[in-house]
């Protein structure tokens, strides 16, 4: 059989049961539309949080006490394993490094807030007037910490968004004194409502002078020390400069991590490219679904045609045409659905773009391919089956199932 | 020197397993049709001459026995072979037309040609000239639905002749349709006889049996008489 006439054929036994194939289709396209909004959907969440990550502030080098690499043999290793603390002092040494333009020290600890009458627990972030710059925060009302020596603090604190509106409702929040812990604090600013970042989220912070901090919580140890380096370009240099200092003043002991705002960008780019590849894998299931059901028609198809099938091999058709033609009808369904579908969950991306319009729902190319791709491939595969059956019938038989 | 008969069929058995007992369809059956003959195979339900039919018409295979069509064993071809025999050497009619319901009348002529892959341009030639053969040039793009009993009957018959077999195996033509039109169908399938086509025509039908020049009668899976008439 020439492929135009088989392919025609296959058409119009797929359009002689409009029912039929109309279903076939539609569990078709409902598979690889799953796969396409689905996809949209956790490619979307990539994109927004690399998004929202990076406006945390540009350039940044993060400073964290321990390792959580091994590297080579180190003779500090050998004798002790317990990493040294990161101190004020590490931090203010760091600003000698031709790389960074700021440093931030960052010393965290719970405590209690409390004004007239409410009492609340809240994250201190003890820091310096730096930390501004660094993060690319933003003050909604009044001023941050005052910039001067960081060892000495005055009894300012700075408060996030969510803590002004728990603590002082409408009422005006600047210049009020609360009580944090045992001391009493000044509120100079209040910040604008940012949102959730690097696992602190600020409007429920309250910051206060690090040395403060760290009277506050005995202990001279700080959480982070966050660095800008002067350029895109120089954050790897920063990275080596930050560590070479940091080593030396810890006794040739490599007992920190630092890490770059690009490297945390990557694991959660890593992590969400992970969730959305899970999330296609989920909606493939769909598809396998779709195939089977490809397989149950084609099946059932097969039975309702035996008539003429026995009548297509009495006129002379081999069982390789037969197969053929049962296998070209499965791959048109499906390439039909797959169609359908693709166009189907396209719609579904740009209405969710158009409801979220914050929200980049833009299924990835990949995805899409391995959808339609999919598709295909199980609509003949579980066409294989059928049209093997109906290939093997013996004439005689077909012809009498009338 | 002996013209070669069409068909020869020497020693065929055909055995189907009913439940617990084996029924023997055809037994030890020997028989040889000379090409151009116009036969019919005439019996009761169950006697066998259907069998017959399927097997000349290699939609079955025997159990036992060889059958030589034009001269070559076709028993030991694979089904692939066996499909291009019945597609280049035999045209079928059914008592039920078997016309494919989606396709017009036009392309249920053009079907054997369009497996058989043959070029579209040939192919509406000869059903062209088929149609206006069989008086149903009006009806090309009607559906077999669309056809009376007559009408698809000749349609059957076009498709059968469209690859010009040497050899047409009616199987009771006439079964579906009243008795003039009937007729008709048999004028035509005769029409095909007198131009060089064996026809083998499948029948209870005693009236219908007479008209051939040679009449086989089946019981029981034998062949019971073989009389050719005066």
């Amino acid at each position: 059989m020439r492929t135009p006439d088989l392919i025609r054929f296959a058409r119009d036994a797929a359009t002689g049961n409009p029912l039929r194939s109309g279903l076939l289709v539609l569990a078709m396209a409902i598979g690889v539309a799953a796969v396409v909004i689905l996809t949209a959907l956790g490619d979307g969440a990539r994109r927004y949080v690399m998004n929202e990550f990076s406006s945390l502030g540009s350039n940044l080098v993060i400073v964290l006490p321990g390792r959580s690499q091994t590297g080579g043999f180190n003779p500090g290793n050998a004798i002790t394993s317990t990493p040294r603390d990161l101190t004020v002092d590490d931090a203010q040494a760091l600003l000698r490094a031709p790389a960074v333009k700021n440093v931030a020290p960052l010393a965290v600890g719970t405590s209690e807030i409390s004004v007239g009458g409410r009492l609340r627990e809240v994250m201190i972030a003890g820091t310096t007037a730096e930390y501004t710059q660094v993060r690319k925060l933003e003050l909604a009302q009044g001023r941050f910490l005052a910039s001067g020596d960081w060892r000495r603090g005055a009894s300012e604190a700075v408060i996030g968004a969510k803590v002004r509106t728990e603590m002082f409702g409408n009422a005006p929040a600047l210049g009020q004194l609360v009580r944090v812990g045992d001391r009493r604090f000044r509120i100079v600013g209040v910040l604008a409502t940012s949102g959730q970042g690097l696992s602190l989220n600020t409007d429920e912070l309250v910051f206060v002078p690090v040395s403060l901090a760290q009277a506050m919580f005995n202990s001279n140890t700080l959480f982070r020390i966050l660095i800008e380096a002067t350029g895109r370009e120089t954050i790897e240099p920063a990275k080596a400069q930050v560590t070479e200092i940091i080593k030396l003043r810890h006794e040739g002991e490599e007992d920190v991590t630092v890490i770059t705002q690009d490297a945390v960008l990557a694991t959660f780019d890593k992590l969400l490219g992970t969730l959305t590849l899970a999330v296609a894998g989920i909606a493939a299931i769909s598809l396998a679904v779709a195939g089977i059901l490809v397989m149950n028609v084609m099946l059932v198809s097969v039975t309702q045609r035996t008539g003429e099938i026995g009548l297509l091999k009495a006129l002379g058709a081999t069982g390789a045409t037969i197969r053929n033609s049962f296998l070209t009808e499965a791959a048109m369904l499906s390439l039909a659905g797959a169609a359908l579908g693709y166009l189907l969950g396209q719609a579904g991306a740009a209405l969710i773009r158009h409801l979220y319009p914050t929200f980049p729902a833009f299924p990835p190319d990949w995805a899409v391919l391995a959808g339609l791709f999919t598709a295909l491939f199980t609509g003949i595969l579980f066409g294989v089956l059928p049209a093997r059956r109906a290939a093997r019938l013996e004439p005689v038989q077909a012809l009498s199932k009338r | 020197m002996t013209i070669p008969s069409l068909i020869s069929l020497s020693g065929i058995e055909r055995v189907f397993q009913l439940g617990d007992s084996e029924v023997h369809a055809l037994r030890t059956l020997n028989l040889s049709i000379a090409a151009g003959e116009y036969v019919a195979v005439m019996g009761p339900s169950g006697s066998g001459k259907s069998t017959l039919l399927n097997l000349l018409g290699l939609l079955d295979r025997p159990d036992a026995g060889t059958y030589r069509l034009e001269g070559k064993d076709v028993t030991t071809l694979s089904p692939e072979e066996q499909a291009r025999v019945r597609s280049e050497r035999i045209g079928f009619v059914f008592q039920s037309f078997h016309l494919v319901p989606r396709l017009t009348a036009a392309e249920n002529i053009a079907l054997p040609m369009t497996l058989a892959g043959i070029a579209p341009a040939e192919r509406s030639k000869r059903v062209e000239q088929a149609l206006k053969d069989y008086g149903l040039a009006n009806r090309a793009d009607h559906r077999p639905d669309q056809l009376s009993g007559g009408q698809r009957q000749r349609v059957a018959i076009a498709r059968a002749t469209i690859m010009q077999p040497a050899v047409i195996l009616a199987d009771e033509p006439t079964g579906n349709l009243d008795r003039a039109t009937g007729e008709e169908v048999m004028h035509l399938l005769e029409g095909l006889n007198a131009q060089g086509v064996t026809l083998i025509v499948v029948t209870h039908d005693g009236a219908l049996g007479s008209r051939a020049q040679r009449q086989l009668l089946m019981e029981d899976g034998s062949l019971k008489s073989d009389s050719v008439a005066g």
